[in-house]
């Protein structure tokens, strides 16, 4: 179908996933981005938060930071930390919590700051 | 001519060689597979982070105000050669592969009259370059105690590679290590770093992007680039224990190879010699009985 693109998830030891989707949404730095067929070429960052993948069923991810390439009908997913959400369970959300609730009082800059208040609100988002 | 006690005791010698060679063999294969997975399923994410890298270095067009880890320092004088081999021997010509590669090219760097600064990963290319090149030596990096290698450590690297870069240390940066191609194929390589290598730019379709950057340029760049790096020196570690492994099954399966011929050959000389002396015992006794 023409209102595909192909999505691939590579961390750095394994593709993740690969596969067609109709839409993407990414936490993007600066906000949620959704990413449709023939989106112009873009980089961004990813900031921590969910990556939902919209094809006939939906998948989402859990990432914490990541780049993102977009060019000729191809998302790349580049990060180290994407969880399939399907997989993660509570006890290890929990134990992530903890540690992101330990991470941004250690925090200096705002920079960190706001990545790791992003991480946290993510966190307590999807252990509901 | 040895003796049979000799003969014996050599046999018994290379047999109990063999015993080990083979069991390294065998230790290297399992380790082989893993290591092998792990540099396979690692490859993509190195290559579509540098062609992200490549893109954008097309897509640059006012050079002068580029970051210099991307375009370099537009100098050629001071490189650093990055020098990646394992921690252990007993790997046929792994290691000496790589050294000889990195050898050459320290000669001719010294050679066009240029500086050079050296860093090693892993002790054995450490031992190898010292001997020539001990002075140009900075730093040395050694994962011995580690098991699997991670992100870690080739960040580690990384690091300190930027590091370097940032104090003016060098202009160019080489990293050179074994490329996994199949178990008895590894190819040593050479691959520039800093700044990015646009020499396969011609390959890549000849489309021109230009980018919507989220937030700006500048910004991905300033964290894209040393990401970069450490991407480039952990695939590069992975193809090494890849390499490694595999180099080290086959020189074990030739060792185990060439100790059965040792043996095959010292059992018929210990057969020959032991019918030797059998036949000279039996002349002896017979012209004794002759003679009375």
């Amino acid at each position: 179908m023409s209102d595909k693109f192909t999505v691939e998830i590579i961390s750095p030891d394994q593709t993740i996933s690969k596969q067609e989707a109709n839409e993407v949404i990414i936490p993007s730095y600066e906000g949620q981005m959704g990413i449709l067929n023939n989106h112009i070429p873009l980089i961004t960052f990813l900031r921590p938060g969910v990556i939902t993948i919209k094809a006939e069923g939906e998948k989402k991810y859990y990432v914490e930071e990541g780049t993102v390439e977009f060019s000729n009908n191809n998302l790349l997913i580049l990060t180290s930390t994407a969880r399939d959400l399907a997989n993660l369970d509570n006890s290890k959300i929990k134990e992530l919590l903890q540690k992101a609730e330990a991470n941004l009082k250690t925090q200096s800059t705002d920079k960190e700051k706001y990545i790791a208040s992003y991480k946290l609100e993510t966190l307590k988002e999807i252990s509901q | 001519m040895p003796s049979l006690d000799d003969l014996k005791k050599r046999i018994k010698s290379v047999k109990s060689t063999q015993k080990i060679t083979k069991a390294m063999k065998m230790v290297a294969a399992a380790k082989l597979r893993k290591a092998q997975e792990s540099a396979e399923k690692g490859r993509p994410y190195s290559q579509k982070m540098q062609n992200i890298i490549l893109n954008l270095t097309k897509s640059i067009n006012d050079p002068q105000n580029a970051p210099k880890l991307l375009v370099g320092t537009g100098e050629d004088k001071k490189y650093l050669c990055v020098v990646l081999t394992a921690d252990r021997g007993l790997c046929g010509g792994f290691n000496s592969n790589i050294c000889k590669l990195a050898k050459t090219n320290f000669k001719k760097i010294l050679g066009e009259g240029k500086e050079l600064n050296i860093i090693t990963v892993g002790s054995k290319g450490h031992d190898q370059i010292k001997r020539e090149y001990g002075k140009y030596l900075i730093k040395k990096f050694s994962f011995k105690d580690k098991k699997n290698i991670s992100f870690n450590e080739a960040d580690e690297v990384g690091k300190e590679i930027i590091s370097l870069f940032n104090q003016n240390k060098f202009d160019k940066c080489i990293i050179f290590y074994n490329n996994f191609k199949n178990v008895i194929t590894q190819i040593p390589q050479a691959q520039q770093i800093i700044p990015a290598e646009t020499k396969n730019l011609k390959e890549s379709n000849d489309e021109n992007f230009s980018y919507e950057f989220e937030p700006e340029e500048d910004e991905i760049l300033e964290d894209l680039l040393p990401k970069n790096i450490s991407t480039q020196v952990f695939k590069a570690l992975l193809e090494n224990a890849a390499s490694e492994q595999g180099s080290r099954m086959t020189a074990m399966d030739n060792a185990t190879r060439n100790a059965g011929d040792l043996v095959d050959k010292l059992t018929i000389d210990y057969n020959r010699s032991r019918q030797a002396s059998i036949t000279k015992e039996l002349i002896e006794i017979i012209s004794g009985a002759e003679s009375l």
